[in-house]
């Protein structure tokens, strides 16, 4: 069966990346598609739509949006994007995305590309859009069975999690460095921690961005990206399997926020043009203060960030006003609070904006270990995000959940 | 003379202005150009990432890419033409490059070469469109 993702785009074919986007789409087992209307449809649905801006390629993609809302064309998916930096094209690209979650049921994800876009940018989305498609039985499981083990190949971090009946028995997490090896340490803990030998494991599910090469590596029962892994195991840790809820999970590399009903992702962002919004910004902070990342957050939760004005937008730049911040004597506290600050800003700039945020918001990752970031995302919000026990192990959660569906 | 149109892939433009003998500068030569001669193999418009690079040529790198891309098409159109033909406000299915901001830099780009341009305003019943028809051979006869 091959998915159908519908592409509502402007700008791909002249940006160069038409092809990349494609080429995505095809090595997960997708077809990019294009929802037919005829020239008067244009037209009538520019007035049904009630937005009419004043670039053709846009009335194309609303008249195409339309044509899927009124079920004129069939599709599995829908895939969003426009040119980076086009403030008309921005304002259709959220707006279209609102329309079609409201008119029907199919995942969407947007997304605003540079030229410099390549297939592996999209990979993850792409692979998403397909997994909520095609493993929907497998994505409604809210209890994990049997004895399975999950392994989260993150940028920063390698997780692993042993499950025995809907209860984690074993956990561990180390720096990421050579992808095998880091998981063979942390799996090995984890077992230990667990009392049970490899033998006994039933199933094994991989996940993050080294998921394929353990995948390989172990014979997992369960490869797969960690959108739609890391929702199941936040709703899981969270207790929230059922209604609606937002899933924000600021990663070492990329920050990730994913609209969930009932456990399903139906919405979601990744961040993918700046990584000065990460957590790896936190790590840069840290460092310039030369305490442990684990202490930026204490840190930060006695300070005031409105003492140290900080702008995580470029992190290159953001260290730069570190700099300045502490050359002008400013309070180490301060300026930790100032940078948990800045990024809980730029999430919510540059995230949360292409999502409509549900409740409760749920806070995990490596970084929502951070209480400072924490407070900083509620302050932000204007609402005090969950963060559940173990909200840095969700991916590895998520991983051995689902991979109990394999038994 | 090469004659600029614009929108640059109106068939209608194009045609007037080879009828009229002169070389039409359009979307469809620019693109068969990169099919034949480069061999590119990246449909539909078959733009490279160099060809958006190239078009900061004449948009800076805060435009978006699609901007750039179109511009990097039509820029060099519009550099080697000694005059330009310019519908406005016409309806897309009559020729558009899908982007009202690149639309408008092309039109700018036209007028800062300061080569003799001719804009008709897109008729709308058949008697304007014998009058738009009549400027544009006049422009066209009088070009040397």
């Amino acid at each position: 069966m091959t998915i159908k993702i519908a592409q509502l785009s402007c700008g791909t074919e002249y940006s160069s990346v038409q092809y990349e986007i494609e080429k995505a789409a095809r090595s997960v087992g997708a077809k990019v598609v294009y929802p037919d209307v005829s020239y008067a449809d244009i037209n009538d649905s520019l007035k049904r739509f009630g937005f009419n801006p004043r670039s053709p390629q846009l009335k194309l993609m609303i008249a195409r949006a339309v044509s899927l809302a009124d079920g004129k064309y069939d599709a599995d998916a829908v895939f969003i994007t426009t040119c980076f930096r086009c403030a008309e094209a921005a304002l259709v690209r959220n707006e279209l995305r609102r329309f079609i979650q409201d008119n029907t049921r199919l995942p969407v994800v947007t997304y605003s590309f540079t030229e410099r876009l390549k297939a592996a940018q999209l990979l993850t989305r792409m692979e998403a859009l397909v997994t909520i498609v095609t493993r929907k039985e497998l994505l409604a499981r809210e209890r994990q069975t049997g004895i399975t083990v999950g392994l989260d190949s993150g940028s920063s971090t390698t997780k692993a999690i042993v499950m025995e009946n809907n209860k984690i028995l074993g956990k561990d997490w180390t720096p990421s460095g050579d992808v095998v090896k880091s998981a063979q340490l942390v799996l090995e803990s984890a077992l230990k921690q667990a009392g049970m030998e490899m033998s006994q494991v039933e199933a094994i599910g991989t996940t993050g961005y080294g998921r394929f090469t353990l995948g390989k590596h172990y014979g997992a029962k369960l490869v797969q990206e960690e959108l739609t892994v890391n929702s199941k195991g936040a709703v899981w840790l969270a207790d929230r399997q059922r209604g609606e809820a937002t899933i924000l999970d600021i990663g070492g590399m990329d920050n990730k926020a994913i609209t969930v009903r009932d456990g399903v992702p139906d919405n979601f962002t990744m961040g993918g043009i700046c990584a000065g919004a990460s957590g790896r910004f936190l790590e840069m902070t840290a460092k310039r203060l030369k305490i442990e990342i684990t202490e930026l957050g204490r840190l930060a939760d006695s300070g005031d960030w409105r003492n140290a004005k900080m702008n995580s937008y470029c992190s290159v730049f953001g260290i730069q006003d570190l700099v300045t911040t502490l050359g002008e004597g400013k309070s180490f506290e301060d300026v930790a609070a100032a940078a948990c600050h800045s990024v809980a800003e730029q999430v919510y700039e540059q995230q949360l904006q292409e999502i409509d945020v549900r409740h409760p918001i749920i806070e995990v990752g490596g970084t929502s270990l951070i209480s400072g970031l924490v407070k900083a995302v509620g302050e932000v919000l204007g609402e005090k995000p969950i963060v559940p026990p173990d909200s840095q192990y969700i991916g590895a959660v998520g991983g051995a959940l689902l991979s109990s569906g394999f038994l | 003379m090469k004659v600029f149109i614009d929108p640059p892939n109106s068939l209608i433009l194009y045609d007037l202005v080879e009828r009229f003998g002169h070389e039409p500068l359009g979307a469809m030569a620019s693109i068969q150009e990169r099919i034949d001669n480069i061999e590119l193999d990246l449909p539909p418009m078959n733009v490279t990432l160099d060809d958006v690079v190239k078009g900061l040529k004449y948009a800076g790198v805060e435009v978006p890419s699609g901007i750039r891309g179109r511009l990097a098409l039509w820029g060099p159109l519009i550099d080697q033409a000694d005059a330009a033909l310019i519908m406005l406000d016409p309806p897309f299915n009559f020729g558009c490059v899908g982007c009202e901001r690149s639309n408008e830099m092309v039109r700018y780009l036209i007028r800062r070469r300061g080569i003799p341009a001719l804009s008709v305003a897109y008729p709308g019943n058949e008697a304007e469109a014998k009058v738009s028809v009549g400027r544009i051979k006049e422009f066209l006869e009088g070009l040397k």
